[in-house]
């Protein structure tokens, strides 16, 4: 994978910091998926967990940010070992964003099911979650295997991400027009679908980092925005019957 | 090859030691007929044969002999401690990984590449289970403080996965480790199963349920003496038994799907003739809601590794779709070609019809289950609203894409990329 140094105590520390990215990933994603479960099947216990697990995210970006400041400071390394290391600090700044995003939607669970609400509320934001799950998972596994060859997809995820979510908002506005009991709890779900989506846009950023660790070069810019919400209007969602 | 030579060279030590079992008997023998022939002044042409003769009759068999017991056993050891790691992780139907003290793939067998794919030796494995359960297991083992270890680890994406693993040190000072995981799906799938069936069918199954209910009451009271309307509810209520019918048939298909997790590999699919006997077995719909299916097939092979029966049930449900939906379209066009964005090698089937499509935010909806665009048109057109999510289903365990393109009133493209490796 890598290039052997002469120290090998140097490709200790790096291994090290891949390592703790990898650790990482891995809790950011146990925490999303837990916060969906616990939002669809109403289980607060299990949302309380997920505030609670936020805390090692923190930590482990912590620990990177000092660790990587310390090689630095001590290797001087250069080219990719360099990239390799700012790399590590951006990419454990976005999953204690993508944490922070779960522990966010994990908030809203007592107030969402405060009264039961009907399975196809959460329907569609169990599809979005699986999306950006996907793209999450899909990007910590090109970290592991640095074959950017495979990041193309990433772009087309987020498209359907963004997608998905545009279709999300119109189902909900339309749920709080039909009844004005459901304003509060497709409110909170606005704001969970938000969170969610949100979580495409750093495994975005993620795979961007990966991509210019590999190949010191940047991604080539042409990202579609294709959140269509902001041109959503009430009169556009009336139904048409 | 490795292993025909491996026998190979197991046979001649079996050789070897027949022959150095009977050395004394051996050299006995050839002083004998040498004493013979000195002596005895045979001919030559009897000594080389009877020398010949003399080894061969060594590496006969010695059947019965109190011997032959001890040999079978130094034969066993050898070939055990030849036996190489490689094939014994190949034997073994388990995913199984071998990685050292680094925690760096040494080896992965097949059914670890099926089970979890792109896990090349030389990959760190913390970097791949990053599932905080597996993270300690691994650190476990590897730090020595317990030699071996089992946790549960479920896989969510992108078909739902559960393992027991097993992480353990092999041999002695080897600096060997080895993970195995013992799928625990099925088990842990069929209890969901069962909640998601139940869950599923009593909310879709309520609404027909609720109607021949209600029908019944009205025969049995108002309409008992009334044959027209009795002709007529009779009919509704047949109608809803068999929307009931082909949703319990959808819901069990799609549970039987979910119950295998992955495609057992190696067999291959003629996209060419499954589409043809889609097309074929559909015609007498085509011809009933007036559609003409039109087939654009490129030229060539167009073999793709999967199960034949799912791919049929995939284009089977998309061309129904195409000819109930887009049936004001008047016509279906069906086309098979070589995938050609560059991004994988693969084949890329589109079935696309002329009706009045899809509006842009039900797009990334209608894989799910029970989504409908309009529940009017979708039950008389007998849908269940499962179709599309058996397509989904399907095609993610074949690593395949389904994309939709659609522009209002003038109909609909569903293509499916399917990869050729």
């Amino acid at each position: 994978m890598q290039s052997v140094h002469i120290m090998s105590a140097f490709d200790e520390e790096l291994k090290y910091l891949s390592k703790r990215i990898a650790a990482m990933g891995g809790h950011a994603e146990r925490m999303v998926e837990q916060a969906v479960a616990a939002l669809v099947n109403a289980d607060p216990g299990l949302a309380q967990k997920v505030i609670n697990d936020d805390a090692v995210l923190d930590e482990g970006q912590r620990e990177i940010d000092d660790k990587a400041i310390i090689i630095i400071a001590k290797r001087q390394p250069m080219a990719t070992d360099l990239r390799e290391i700012v790399g590590a600090i951006r990419i454990s700044a976005d999953l204690e964003r993508v944490g922070d995003l779960g522990k966010n939607v994990a908030k809203r669970v007592v107030a969402v099911t405060d009264g039961r609400q009907p399975t196809s509320l959460f329907r569609g934001l169990e599809a979005l979650a699986n999306l950006a799950l996907t793209q999450l998972k899909e990007v910590l596994d090109v970290y592991a295997s640095r074959s950017v060859d495979k990041i193309g997809f990433v772009r087309d995820r987020d498209d359907q991400i963004d997608a998905m979510y545009t279709s999300l908002f119109r189902e909900l506005l339309t749920y709080m027009m039909e009844d004005p009991r459901n304003i509060t709890p497709c409110t909170h779900l606005l704001f969970c679908a938000k969170n969610i989506e949100r979580i495409g846009d750093h495994a975005t950023n993620i795979a961007e980092t990966i991509y210019y660790i590999v190949t010191g070069d940047q991604m080539p810019a042409e990202r579609p925005k294709g959140d269509k919400t902001d041109k959503i209007s009430l009169s556009a969602t009336l139904p048409a019957k | 090859m490795a292993e025909q030579s491996a026998e190979q060279a197991s046979v001649a030590q079996v050789m070897a030691i027949r022959l150095w079992n009977s050395r004394w008997l051996l050299v006995a023998g050839v002083i004998g007929i040498l004493i013979a022939f000195a002596f005895a002044g045979i001919s030559a042409y009897v000594l080389v044969p009877a020398l010949l003769l003399l080894p061969a009759a060594a590496l006969l068999p010695a059947a019965g002999l109190r011997q032959s017991g001890e040999n079978t056993a130094a034969i066993e050891a050898i070939g055990l401690q030849r036996l190489s790691g490689e094939y014994l992780a190949a034997a073994v139907a388990d995913p199984l990984i071998i990685f050292d003290r680094s925690a760096t793939i040494v080896h992965a067998n097949a059914a670890a590449f099926a089970a979890f794919g792109g896990i090349a030796p030389g990959l760190s494995l913390p970097l791949k289970f990053r599932a905080p359960e597996m993270q300690t297991l691994l650190d476990g083992v590897l730090s020595g403080t317990i030699a071996s270890d089992v946790v549960d680890y479920t896989e969510k994406l992108p078909v739902e996965r559960a393992y027991r693993v097993s992480a353990s040190s092999v041999g002695h000072g080897t600096d060997l480790y080895v993970l195995v995981f013992k799928d625990q799906s099925e088990t842990r799938r069929i209890d969901r199963m069962r909640a998601d069936f139940i869950a599923n069918a009593s909310h879709e199954l309520r609404t027909p349920l609720a109607s021949i209910a209600g029908f019944i009451e009205t025969l049995r009271g108002p309409a008992r003496n009334d044959p027209a309307a009795r002709e007529q509810f009779l009919q509704i209520m047949q109608n809803q038994t068999g929307r009931m019918a082909r949703l319990i048939d959808d819901l069990l298909s799609l549970s039987r799907l979910e119950m295998k997790p992955y495609l057992k590999p190696g067999t291959e699919v003629d996209l060419r003739q499954t589409v043809d006997s889609v097309i074929d077995s559909l015609a007498p719909l085509a011809r009933e809601n007036s559609v003409v299916i039109e087939r654009d097939f490129a030229k060539g092979p167009l073999n793709v590794p999967g199960d034949r029966d799912e791919l049929f049930q995939v284009f089977e449900n998309l061309l129904e779709n195409a000819c109930k939906y887009g049936q004001s379209g008047g016509r279906v066009v069906v086309s098979i070609a070589p995938a050609d964005d560059g991004s994988e090698p693969g084949i890329d089937v589109i079935i696309r019809d002329f009706g009045p499509g899809i509006p842009e935010e039900h797009i990334p909806r209608i894989t799910e289950r029970f989504y409908r665009i309009d529940v009017e048109t979708s039950r008389t057109q007998k849908g269940t609203g499962l179709g599309l999510s058996i397509v989904k289903h399907i095609l993610t365990r074949h690593n395949a894409r389904l994309t939709i393109k659609s522009e209002v009133g003038k109909g609909a493209a569903f293509s499916v990329h399917l990869p050729t490796h």
